[in-house]
């Protein structure tokens, strides 16, 4: 048969944008380039959407100047955007110094970090403890903040958070919150359960739990950070703070026997876990403590977040038992968020003068006072006053512990911990038996990365 | 004689442009061609280099010459690399089988004018214009395992999307029921674009609907089933989106350029190891867009 002579309609009119136009793959490929990184931080930069324009000239004769605070809530995202609003209000209030607010979406601030910062950063940003801010520091991205400490109300224990490897302060906490073990008081007290105050007392009861088919631990993993709670107090019960640190900070080796250890124990205790824990969000696995499902669940205090408004009123919690004598149960993970002062930043001074006060308990009582949900002050000074009793709690139990650790991906080589760890915890979880190969590979790994 | 008069004539019309013509010409090259080195050549020429050196891109002093070390660890001591690999060939072959040989079979089925079929076409076309987005969390109502649909009608327990030995299949189903509304739709015109002669005449040969359709239809639209490959090849290459939101392709939802982007976007830098990605994933692509055009050409030269 020849060719007819009719044809279809012209096909490139069906082909969509997506195929011929702009993609993500080129977008991708532009990032790798330079000219899409200024264009990136610009961007962030340029999408303060409600700021107040800074007029220029306020440094002199003692006045601080204005400045510009990026801060990682979206605005209108709840009682975090409303404290950390409240706190630049209350500054210009004091001083006289305008504060512009950009206000970014807290994933897009934390995914866009590096290329914000060597853009055209705001003066002040808001950040985390631990290596996350170390790692900056290091590269020179944020400033020197040494003369600003020691603050009024700050431990040493935040002063040494604050503290990156050249000994040095680069960072102002303003709060923090625990990870702990939650539970449902009305369950246990239906049960006659009581927190367990060792390690028999901890196995009995998840024994008894499990006898009452509910099960133990409430247990989430498809967010990759949320198993790293887990192995972060397994590993500091079993091995202790110190190995903690030198272990995240490349120190201490991966496929050591300290490190089987903790996945052997956790290995022990999976079965006292939820099942299909990849395909669940802590969201969801706090609804099931909520509902009396699971007993109990390892995670941050913002669980509260996570349950309704009558389960989160019956929420109690303790702190991981300890499972090595000698080790004992004094450390545990409190992430503390707070604040850098840009090296890229237009005016430091007024820089470093609003991370000074936005340190002091007058700020964090100004975040509170606005808020629903007040934050844990880190400054000592801060009010109480509208803390309910799991927050007072919190405050208790933080400053019994004697070290505080950031968090797994707080500690760690960003690298490290967002490319190969998370991969590697929620291989044990779908492979628990192959602790050697899980072990072995996350070194190999580290060792090209950290090498 | 004749061809040389033409070209002769051919060469007094490009004589007669003026500046102006040349202006606008000159520009017209000129500026796509910039805008095309800049945008793509110059970035994927960058990556390639990147693909050999370490780089926390911060400063562009700290890039570290480190020859091939980026591929050897991503072909020996990265584990989610070849698992990445498998599962974008099986996407390639899931979306050649199922949603095209579907999405074929509605189109001649909505072709025959019956009742409502402005209805089903509607229907079936709607999940194209959602994003990806939006498709994975209106799949995650049926796939989520304590509170999800399929499991609370059936009884099941499966997780869905958690269990890493049908977390692909279940997200090759959700990708299929929009790839199949807009196969669909590229068949649809195809259909109506061919020329009704053809069919009365195999009528009148004798030939019944089944043998018409493979015989004279089928061969008719090839500049469309055409279409439907180089479209089938690029959107398994560039599946990314549904595994992204759903778990950042961990856990047996592993993609190249979902690895790309754990890589290179967000708090790891890895600039060079994600380059080496990126640098691969143009490789594959690249032999599929030889393939084509090779197909193309030949076509043209015909």
């Amino acid at each position: 048969m020849a060719r007819p002579v009719t044809r279809g309609p012209r096909p490139s009119l069906t082909i969509p944008g997506s195929v011929s136009g702009v993609d993500r793959r080129s977008i991708l490929r532009g990032a790798l380039g330079a000219g899409a990184l200024l264009a990136a931080s610009g961007s962030l930069a340029a999408c303060s959407s409600d700021s107040t324009p800074a007029t220029s000239g306020g440094g002199g004769g003692g006045k601080p100047g204005n400045v510009k605070f990026g801060i990682n809530e979206a605005k209108g995202s709840g009682p975090a955007y409303d404290r950390l609003a409240a706190i630049a209000a209350a500054y210009t209030q004091k001083t006289g110094a305008q504060v512009a607010v950009n206000a970014v979406d807290h994933n897009t601030f934390q995914e866009s970090i590096t290329t914000y910062l060597q853009g055209s950063p705001d003066d002040v940003f808001t950040w985390f403890a631990g290596y996350r801010m170390a790692q900056f520091a290091d590269a020179g991205q944020i400033s020197d903040l040494s003369d600003i400490w020691p603050i009024d109300g700050m431990s040493d224990a935040f002063k040494k958070a604050a503290t990156a490897e050249d000994g040095k302060q680069y960072f102002v906490p303003v709060s923090y919150y625990p990870w702990a073990v939650f539970y449902r008081k009305s369950v246990f007290e239906k049960n006659g359960w009581t927190e367990p105050k060792s390690q028999d007392d901890f196995m009995a009861l998840l024994k008894d739990m499990q006898g009452k088919k509910i099960t133990p631990f409430a247990f989430a993993a498809k967010d990759a950070w949320a198993p790293m709670g887990t192995f972060d107090i397994l590993n500091m019960r079993l091995n202790g703070y110190d190995f903690h640190m030198e272990l995240t900070k490349g120190k201490k080796k991966w496929d050591s026997p300290e490190v089987k250890r903790v996945f052997e124990t956790w290995k022990t205790l999976l079965p006292y876990h939820q099942e299909n824990s990849l395909g669940r969000t802590w969201q969801e696995a706090a609804t099931s403590m909520a509902k009396g499902e699971c007993g109990m669940y390892l995670l941050g205090s913002f669980v509260v977040d996570g349950v309704p408004k009558d389960a989160a009123d019956d929420l109690d919690f303790f702190t991981f038992p300890a499972l090595d004598a000698s080790i004992g149960a004094d450390a545990l993970d409190a992430p503390i968020d707070g604040f850098c002062v840009a090296e890229g930043g237009a005016d430091q001074e007024a820089g470093k003068a609003f991370a000074k006060w936005l340190g002091s308990a007058e700020a964090a009582d100004a975040g509170n006072n606005a808020s629903s949900v007040p934050f844990i002050a880190a400054n000592s000074g801060a009010s109480t006053a509208k803390y309910g009793p799991l927050q007072k709690k919190s405050v208790e139990v933080v400053q019994n512990a004697k070290s505080i650790a950031q968090f797994l991906d707080r500690d760690t080589n960003a690298d490290l911990a967002n490319t190969v760890i998370t991969v590697a915890l929620q291989n044990f979880i779908k492979k628990p038996d192959d602790i050697d190969g899980i072990t072995a590979s996350i070194q190999q790994q580290a060792a090209s990365i950290l090498g | 004689m004749a061809t040389d008069t033409r070209r002769r004539q051919s060469r007094r019309v490009e004589k007669k442009r003026g500046w102006k013509d040349r202006l606008v010409i000159g520009s017209m090259i000129g500026v796509p061609t910039v805008l095309v080195v800049w945008l793509v050549w110059l970035p994927a020429a960058a990556s390639v280099l990147l693909s050999f050196t370490r780089w926390n891109g911060f400063k562009f002093s700290a890039i570290e010459w480190v020859g091939t070390k980026n591929y050897v660890d991503i072909a020996t001591i990265y584990p989610p690399f070849w698992p990445a690999i498998r599962h974008n060939l099986i996407w390639l072959a899931f979306l050649f089988v199922l949603p095209t040989i579907l999405g074929m079979v509605l189109a001649v089925v909505l072709d025959r004018n019956m009742w409502g079929s402005r209805f089903y076409q509607t229907a079936f076309y709607l999940p194209v214009v959602l994003s990806l987005a939006l498709v994975g969390f209106i799949w995650q109502l049926f796939y989520s395992t304590d509170q999800g649909l399929i499991n609370e009608v059936f009884g099941s327990t499966v997780d869905w999307y958690g269990d890493s030995s049908v977390n692909l299949w279940a997200v090759l189903v959700a990708t299929s029921w929009r790839h199949t509304g807009y196969i669909m739709l590229i068949y649809l015109a195809g259909l109506k674009g061919v020329d009704a002669s053809l069919r009365e005449a195999a009528a009148v040969d004798g030939a019944n609907e089944v043998k018409t359709f493979f015989h004279v239809i089928f061969p008719v639209m090839r500049p469309i089933n055409m279409i439907v490959l180089v479209i089938v090849v690029i959107e398994s290459l560039r599946a990314f989106d549904l595994v992204w939101i759903i778990n950042k392709g961990r856990n047996g939802l592993e993609l190249i350029s979902a690895l790309v982007s754990q890589n290179v976007i967000g708090e790891a830098t890895r600039y060079g190891f994600g380059s080496a990605l990126a640098v691969i994933m143009m490789v594959i692509s690249s032999v599929f867009i030889a393939i084509y055009l090779r197909i193309v050409f030949r076509e043209e030269r015909r």
